[in-house]
């Protein structure tokens, strides 16, 4: 099966029943299999006019408490930011695909990049946390499309499958459980206000249409969901809550893969990169190399860097000039490698086998 | 009754004295206390500007959105939940800039949304800068020599695009506003509603209209009846400073969103 529809099947599994978008490659497969698929499951497929309008139409749909999600790429999700920070505001729960190619601009529509993960962790205004999962194999992309409509739905907030062209083209064998697990919102409780948090900081969550009368905005409002855009003490306790009910519980929701703690030289890595890793550190003439996969890359979860007591340096390769790498120094003492790649291929095993040699013999690559 | 429609803990309003969109807040709410709307199945949907805080005063569930794109969150909302009555308040910004091409997209799905559109000539909010329905010559704070850019006519725009009710009046037509508003929303489809509408404020306060009853008159001047004008012109255009009210188009063209039962 492809990345992209492994994608979407992994959607379908969760329940999603609301797609909008608008083609665009590489991610434009995920929209035709919604497409196909879910007229005959009673659900709704419907291509908008722009992106802006496809973020906006899976917003809308959530509120009525189906599960919705759009997919694109670079020039489709620089237009998704304004939307995107309404969803965070209005803690709306939904799903995004962002199939990364080359940019800036329409730059490489057919080509392979990772350059949007600071754009989906910073690239909406003002402060904010959201949740990125990043899928290394079409296994990966089934289950963690899956997984973003729990996550979206627990924490109330946009959730993005931050994929690649070449996952999303990507053909492997697959296994698709009879059926995934489930976790919807929880709900409002009877006399509590639409926004009022709970322990958890997340409020409970009312579709629209069940009588409890739910005003929504973008603006800084008060617990009722009435706008109160003036007051900085309310606007900073709404928008710290924001981002503590992600940030708070970053090492408990980590998802990550390590290999060898022991390691000198550790691979952080997300993503198709994490394919090219696992074939250097399972090579015998790279002893002494680990890594730390993340499927989660935003909440970052910096205290998986720890774990590593003998590292002498941290490597990251990634496809863009360097941007989970510098996530990596702000936490870390010892020297951070940044191995971005741009052009649209992946690293050749022997440019990070060569990195390790160099650090090894005493150079600074 | 009309009142119960309302949030009582939200007053006062923002809207300035002598402001229309309370009036046409009120013609909306008339018409679908009438039509006995229950409010838990009813959801206001708006953008950015003034006329797009009419939602938050109801009591109804609501999404105030961003500037422009009131539509495409409406299209979610009906599209994932057709058995709800979505009803959209927007501006003549909000619609026919930022949210121009929503607005054809939508009239030409011809989604099964009642949109009401307060064309006060103007950006309200934003303190009265020009906007694509300003006519030429008139005063804005970017048009400070007066506006030289062809307006849009709202109404005409969306019968081309394909809305399956369209119909234009004015704030000081309440009776016939509201009817319009009951009309468009018995008709399946796309229904839009432009009321023309004074902004004392950030409109009139430039163009010799300061007091909103002055306003109103020269809505009310400037207003010519569409079927009488249809039956009486031969053909000839209406004068420029004059524009039409009254029905545009009522049709039963494919529609999407249309509850089953319907
Ligand atoms: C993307 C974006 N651009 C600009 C603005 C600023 N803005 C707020 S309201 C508005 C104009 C509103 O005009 P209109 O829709 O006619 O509403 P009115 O206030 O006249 O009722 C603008 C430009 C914004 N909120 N968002
Ligand atoms: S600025 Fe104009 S449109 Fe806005 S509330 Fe005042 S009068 Fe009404
Ligand atoms: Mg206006």
């Amino acid at each position: 099966m492809q990345g992209n529809v492994a994608c979407a099947e992994g959607a379908l599994a969760a329940g999603c029943t609301f797609f909008a978008g608008y083609p665009i490659t590489p991610s434009t497969e995920v929209a035709e299999h919604m497409a196909a698929k879910l007229p005959k499951r009673k659900g709704c497929f419907i291509q908008m006019e722009d992106e802006i309008a496809s973020m906006a139409a899976i917003i809308g749909a959530a509120w009525t408490g189906v599960r919705a999600m759009t997919a694109t790429s670079g020039p489709g999700f620089s237009l998704m930011m304004e939307n995107i920070g309404y969803a965070v505001m209005s803690e709306t729960p939904c799903v995004l695909i962002n199939v990364q190619r080359g940019g800036p601009s329409t730059g490489q529509p057919t080509m392979a990049a990772q350059g949007d993960m600071m754009q989906v962790r910073f690239g909406s205004h003002g402060d904010f946390s959201i949740i990125a999962l990043a899928p290394s194999t079409v296994q990966e992309c089934f289950e963690l499309t899956a997984k973003a409509f729990n996550l979206a739905d627990q924490f109330r907030c946009p959730v993005f499958l931050m994929a690649d062209e070449v996952i999303g083209h990507m053909r492997e064998r697959i296994t698709i459980p009879d059926s995934v697990q489930i976790v919807r919102p929880k709900p409002l409780q009877e006399g509590m206000l639409p926004f009022a948090p709970e322990d958890d900081l997340i409020p409970g969550f009312a579709a629209f249409g069940t009588g409890r009368k739910i005003p929504v905005t973008g603006l800084t409002h008060n617990e009722k969901g009435y706008p109160d855009s003036t007051n900085p003490a309310r606007h900073e306790s709404l928008v710290r809550r924001l981002v503590d009910k992600i940030e708070t519980v970053r090492h408990s929701i980590a998802d990550y893969e390590i290999v060898n703690e022991e390691a000198e030289y550790v691979f952080v890595c997300y993503g198709s990169p994490v394919r090219t890793v696992q074939e250097v550190v399972q090579r015998a003439k790279t002893p002494g190399t680990g890594y730390l996969h993340l499927r989660m890359i935003w909440p970052f979860p910096e205290q998986l860097l720890s774990r590593f007591p003998n590292v002498k340096a941290f490597i990251v390769p990634e496809l863009n000039l360097g941007m989970i790498s510098r996530e990596v120094e702000r936490h870390v003492c010892v020297p951070v490698i940044s191995a971005g790649k741009i052009g649209g291929e992946l690293h050749a095993p022997d440019e990070l086998v060569a990195i390790v040699e160099q650090l090894r013999s005493g150079g600074c690559p | 009754m009309r009142d119960d429609w309302l949030r009582a803990d939200r007053l006062p309003h923002i809207y300035c004295a002598g402001c229309g969109n309370g009036t046409i807040m009120n013609c909306v709410l008339e018409a679908v206390d009438q039509l006995g709307w229950n409010m838990d199945e009813t959801v206001f949907v708006s953008g950015i500007g003034c006329s797009s805080r009419a939602p938050g005063y109801i009591r109804t569930d609501s999404l105030h959105t961003t500037h422009g794109r009131a539509l495409a969150f409406a299209t979610g909302v009906k599209m994932a939940n057709p058995s709800l009555h979505v009803l959209v308040f927007t501006g003549d910004g909000d619609l026919s800039a930022i949210g121009g091409n929503h607005f054809i997209h939508a009239c030409r799905r011809n989604i099964d949304l009642t949109v009401v559109c307060m064309n006060n000539y103007i950006y309200g909010m934003t303190g009265g800068q020009g906007s694509p329905t300003t006519p030429i010559g008139k005063t804005s704070t970017t048009t400070p020599y007066g506006a030289a850019e062809m307006p849009f006519d709202l109404a005409e725009l969306a019968v081309a695009a394909g809305a399956n009710y369209v119909a234009r009046w004015t704030s000081y037509h309440v009776t016939e506003l509201t009817k319009a508003v009951v009309a468009g929303i018995q008709t399946p489809g796309f229904s839009f509603i432009e009321v023309r509408c004074q902004c004392p404020t950030s409109y009139g306060r430039r163009n010799k209209y300061r007091q909103p009853g002055d306003f109103i008159t020269y809505l009310r001047e400037s207003a010519v009846l569409k079927d009488r004008w249809d039956r009486s012109s031969a053909g000839e255009e209406l004068p420029s400073e004059k524009f039409l009210i009254g029905e545009f188009v009522r049709r039963s063209r494919p529609a999407m969103g249309v509850p089953d039962e319907a």
